[in-house]
């Protein structure tokens, strides 16, 4: 276990600290997501963040996105403070985000497009990214014509053609069958060993988390989550999604990560039913 | 073992094509049904229609008679109407209604989408257009007629303000109702505020604009015809206010048979169109057709 080592702020990718953010309410009533949130990435680095539902963990990605300012405390990435879109980040919605009226070519080709690219630049672009993640063939399709790992594929290639130096995933295989996602996951980590960019991957599957990352954060039950632990994972690299969780040394991490995580599903959950029960007298 | 595989999946498979024909015959039946129900039911209004007139002048000058329509509309292709060709006057309703159509929608467009994006001005403008809205638009026909004389500016000007308000209605609320990842997604891919506009805006909307357009088209139409029928010299609208003043059911008739036939080619046009613009979406689920 570690804290953030706040020491060596110079080199951080993604750098949050005292971070609070508060909603209001369409009740009008003010709502503490994030409290005192401290959270170090380093460059190149996988993040996994794990936490009980409505613990703060997408509201984490909007600060450092540059989609939400925090209430309070800093949001630095690569050293500066985010006013605005982030430069440089690519984000992956839980939910499908890939335009629907837009073929999967053009989809892809969006972000260079949006830069200035010129337009047959910016295909072959993505050309070569629809490639890379197996898609060679779909570029006519529309995504309503393409099964849900597919799209998820084209979402991925869309994020990965700005070659982002922090990317930030917010439970996006969380909608596919077990085997989908355990190849995605596969081979979104060979995709990231081509340009390395520091990854925050939000997740509620501790599993995905183990396999998948360096580091695993774990987050406090809301309201205002905060970091509760953070665990190195020294599993080799490469590694092989579907198989690791066999390994001795796979299963050890599980359950000293589980200890922390446990208590705070507990929480979560104890909270929500008490929410059933005082509604339903 | 697999012999007796491979005999239950031929049979399957005979068994399937038979049951295939016996579905599409079926099918073939039903909309063979429909369509001879659909002329029987013409058959008999226009018929009994026909029958209960007969030669009877005094119910002809009250509700007309399909045969006398009929001659009327071919005594206007042959030799022309009091008031000028056919084709013209048609031209004449069709100009007015088209460029009235075209303005009305691109101001609906562009200032539903304004209002849709800026919090501000929807703030601003929004108790003026409930009162805009609230009026019945067709009154103005007169005010544009007095201010703007019986040429063609007062009629389009009629059509401009009954087309505007739906189409603005449809694309404000198309803009609120476009998916908010959409937007985030496209704005973290670099997109600028004009550029997302254009492209995850507009395109979202279009679904609830182009539903607008139908029903606009329609009060395009009524639009040319009403700002005719207050003043004018030209027109459908017009053949409509003379054949009521010498007691010509027929040619009102007629007029109207005219004019339902251009609505239903600008209706298969706009339906075109809508094909055409929504190719992306997924088939729809299947409902009875109108
Ligand atoms: N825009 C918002 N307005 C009000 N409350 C919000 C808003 N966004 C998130 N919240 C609340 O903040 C809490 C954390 O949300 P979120 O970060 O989405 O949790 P999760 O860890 O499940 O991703 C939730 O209780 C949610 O209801
Ligand atoms: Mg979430």
């Amino acid at each position: 276990m570690r804290l953030p080592q706040h020491s060596d702020s110079g080199t951080l990718a993604i750098d949050l600290r005292a971070v609070t953010k508060r909603f209001t309410t369409p009740s009008g009533a003010t709502y503490t997501a994030l409290k005192d949130l401290n959270l170090g990435v380093v460059a190149g680095e996988f993040c996994a963040i794990v936490g009980p539902t409505g613990c703060g963990k997408s509201t984490t990605l909007t600060l450092v996105s540059g989609l939400e300012r925090p209430s309070l405390g800093t949001v630095k990435v690569h050293g500066a403070d985010v006013s605005g879109i982030t430069p440089g980040v690519a984000f992956m919605f839980q939910t499908d985000a890939v335009l629907p009226w837009k073929t999967v070519l053009d989809n892809v080709a969006l972000g260079p497009r949006f830069r200035g690219t010129s337009k047959s630049a910016a295909n072959t672009k993505a050309r070569d990214w629809l490639r890379r993640v197996g898609l060679a063939g779909f570029e006519d399709r529309f995504p309503h014509q393409l099964s849900g790992g597919m799209r998820k594929r084209v979402a991925l290639a869309q994020s990965l053609i700005n070659e982002p130096r922090i990317l930030l995933m917010d439970e996006p295989f969380s909608a596919l069958d077990v085997q989908t996602r355990s190849i995605m996951s596969n081979e979104l980590l060979q995709l990231w060993d081509l340009t390395r960019p520091a990854v925050v991957f939000v997740t509620h599957d501790l599993e995905e988390a183990i396999a998948l990352a360096d580091k695993v954060v774990v987050l406090t039950a809301g309201p205002g989550g905060t970091v509760k632990a953070s665990f190195e994972i020294d599993l080799p690299r490469p590694r092989v999604v579907q198989e690791i969780r066999f390994e001795q040394h796979f299963v050890d991490l599980y359950h000293q990560i589980w200890e922390a995580l446990r208590s705070e599903v507990d929480i979560a959950y104890a909270q929500t039913t008490a929410a059933t029960t005082k509604r339903a007298p | 073992m697999t012999v007796t595989a491979n005999l239950t999946t031929a049979g399957e498979k005979h068994e399937v094509s038979v049951n295939e024909r016996v579905y599409r015959s079926k099918v073939r039946r039903r909309k063979l049904i429909v369509h001879l129900t659909q002329l029987a039911f013409l058959v008999v209004v226009i018929g009994g229609w026909e029958l209960y007139v007969g030669s009877d002048s005094r119910k002809i000058i009250l509700y007309g008679v399909p045969s006398g329509i009929v001659s009327r509309l071919h005594t206007w292709v042959a030799d022309g109407t009091a008031i000028g060709s056919l084709g013209d006057q048609i031209k004449t309703t069709l100009e007015e209604a088209l460029i009235g159509f075209a303005i009305g929608t691109a101001l609906g467009i562009v200032a539903g989408i304004a209002l849709g994006r800026i919090r501000f001005l929807a703030d601003v403008f929004s108790p003026y257009i409930k009162v805009l809205n609230s009026i019945p638009r067709i009154v103005l026909g007169s005010v544009f007629v007095l201010a703007f004389g019986l040429g063609i500016e007062s009629k389009v000007l009629l059509v401009i303000v009954l087309v505007f308000f739906g189409v603005f209605f449809n694309a404000f609320q198309g803009v609120r109702e476009v998916d908010r990842n959409l937007i985030a997604n496209a704005t973290i891919l670099g997109g600028s505020p004009w550029q997302v506009t254009r492209q995850v805006i507009l395109p979202s909307a279009f679904t609830w604009i182009i539903a607008s357009l139908h029903v606009s088209f329609g009060f395009a139409l009524i639009g040319a015809i009403v700002g005719e029928f207050l003043g004018g010299s030209h027109g459908l609208g017009v053949l409509i206010k003379n054949a009521q003043g010498t007691f010509d059911a027929n040619g009102v008739w007629a007029a109207m048979v005219i004019m339902g036939m251009v609505a239903l080619l600008a209706e298969w046009f706009i339906t075109k169109l809508e094909n055409r613009l929504l190719r992306w979406r997924p088939p729809q689920l299947a409902g009875p057709d109108l």
